[in-house]
């Protein structure tokens, strides 16, 4: 029972991970109808942002963790601003081209870095994430418990934001149509910034948080995790929000008890992932929630 | 209110417009007529900023429009029910208008502007709630053109907005732009429907591939010859 309840918090609190970096993938998607392979790059700048702030300048943590999200949603509205918005009337394989492109560039500029280049880094990590909390037979990591709080704070604050507030309307509208969007009198590369600017803020608290979980910084850690958000995104459902979050949610439970229940199988459970990923494109595409999406001319 | 002058748009290849001018006064409705690919839809796109003119000019009161981006045209006072409907298929009928005043910011003016739409279109009012897309056509357009009158214009421009509807939804809409220019307001109508056209506006312009063939009051109009053979068919 207690590896059980043990097991399903793992799962929650990976799950939750993915779900924040899936948002920023499903969002943009939406929007320009591209994969920002970029986006799991700027997860991964996050986890550095911490590392630069805490070891070089000797902020204490909690203010570097504020100032890294700020950091990296700025990051992300300069890549939109300069990479992606000269090319909007370009054909979109252009677009996908300079993505990899982008991704490429923030990897390497992290392995030329004279501070972070080079050797794994460990990430600081609070002890507040360390501590260990025992109820009866269950022991559980800070971590465990604080990522998914935090997760789900900053989830229901999207929420909020795309459901209730005018850009949040703007966002959704953009998505269905650009051009009617700006007959409303919306800026729309306005609208376009917001929205790699909470995109980014969300993968920047998820790679914030995954330091918290695997504290070690290389440059490479963005690839996976961020290859695993963009499965759960597919699942959910790509362009929709809550999908994004469902799919998150549901792919980090299924990676934690295969891990759990089949450890012989441990080994497969990037390739289970991708066959989830090519299942859903070839039965389903649109997802769990998602629906017919009418390509854009 | 409108100068429009000498307007050229080239699409791809094709010259869509080539050299029309029109005017709209305040207060006036007017008519852009003509049959499909005419250059009536192309005109208003050019209004809006949505495609770039090669040469010519527009104006609103004295302003030029010309390279202005198309919320900074709306921002200044024009607004469009496009060609469509083009509504927003998963935001709610609330959401939809409301999006319609997305530049501004006096929230009593808006609140009454939504008042206004909702008495124009009760049926609106009725199903605010539910999402745009599970209306019926007829009730699209009347939330096409609510949507539109949600920025407050001083122009309002609607491309063929009786295009698709069935005869009774068309004397529906017109009765309620008869309301509109009742009001005073000023509309630049778009239409295929030469005759629902004519009934409302006070001045018209017949459009024939990207040039202007004949213009006059609406009774004058109804009466040439050409108007008479090629849109209204008798």
């Amino acid at each position: 029972m207690a590896t059980y309840l043990q097991q399903l918090l793992n799962g929650v609190t990976l799950g939750s991970l993915y779900a924040l970096i899936a948002i920023g993938y499903t969002m943009v998607y939406g929007i320009l109808r591209l994969i920002n392979f970029a986006h799991g790059d700027i997860f991964m700048w996050a986890g550095y942002w911490v590392f630069f702030l805490v070891i070089l300048f000797r902020l204490p943590w909690w203010l570097s963790a504020v100032c890294t999200v700020a950091i990296v949603a700025l990051m992300g509205v300069a890549i939109e601003r300069l990479a992606y918005r000269p090319l909007r009337e370009a054909p979109r394989i252009s677009l996908l081209i300079t993505a990899i492109g982008v991704s490429f560039l923030l990897e390497n500029l992290i392995i030329v870095l004279p501070w972070a280049g080079g050797r794994q880094k460990p990430y600081p990590t609070p002890s507040l994430m360390t501590q260990i909390y025992t109820a009866g037979s269950v022991r559980i990591q800070g971590v465990t418990i604080w990522v998914p709080l935090i997760a789900a704070a900053c989830l229901l604050g999207l929420i909020f934001l795309v459901y209730k507030t005018k850009v949040g309307r703007a966002m959704r509208a953009i998505a269905t149509d650009i051009e009617t969007t700006a007959l409303m009198g919306a800026d729309i590369n306005r609208v376009i910034s917001y929205t790699f600017l909470v995109g980014s803020a969300l993968a920047a608290v998820g790679g914030i948080l995954w330091g918290c979980r695997y504290p070690r910084l290389q440059w490479d850690l963005g690839i996976m995790p961020g290859w695993r958000a963009f499965t759960a995104a597919v699942i959910g459902g790509i362009g929709n929000i809550v999908g994004a979050m469902l799919g998150g949610f549901l792919l980090g439970l299924a990676e934690i008890l295969i891990v759990a229940f089949f450890p012989k199988l441990s080994g497969f459970r990037d390739a289970f992932i991708f066959a989830i990923l090519i299942f859903f494109l070839l039965f389903r595409p649109t997802g769990i929630l998602g629906k017919t999406m009418k390509e854009k001319v | 209110m409108l100068e429009v002058k000498n307007l050229h748009v080239y699409y791809g290849g094709i010259h869509a417009l080539q050299g029309i001018s029109f005017s709209v006064a305040e207060g006036q409705v007017v008519t852009l007529l003509g049959a499909n690919g005419a250059g009536k839809t192309t005109t208003l796109r050019a209004i809006m900023g949505l495609v770039r003119p090669q040469e010519g000019s527009i104006s609103l009161n004295g302003v030029s429009l010309i390279g202005k981006r198309p919320y900074e045209i709306v921002r200044m006072g024009v607004s469009m029910a496009p060609e469509g409907r083009r509504i927003f298929p998963d935001l709610t009928v609330l959401e939809n208008l409301l999006l319609g005043a997305y530049a501004r910011t006096d929230t009593v003016k808006v609140q009454r502007d939504l008042e206004f739409v909702f008495s124009l279109f009760p049926r609106l009012r009725e199903r605010q709630y539910q999402r745009g897309g599970t209306l019926s056509g007829g009730e699209q357009q009347m939330l096409a053109v609510g949507r539109a009158l949600m920025a407050g214009p001083k122009l309002l421009l609607l491309d063929e907005p009786s295009l698709g509807l069935a005869p009774v939804l068309i004397t529906e809409m017109y009765r309620a732009f008869a309301r509109l220019k009742e009001e005073g307001r000023t509309i630049l109508l778009v239409e295929q429907n030469a005759r629902a056209a004519l009934s409302l506006a006070d001045y018209g312009y017949v459009l024939d591939t990207g040039r202007i063939v004949a213009q006059g009051p609406t009774p004058e109009l109804r009466e040439s010859d050409l108007v008479r053979q090629a849109y209204l068919g008798v």
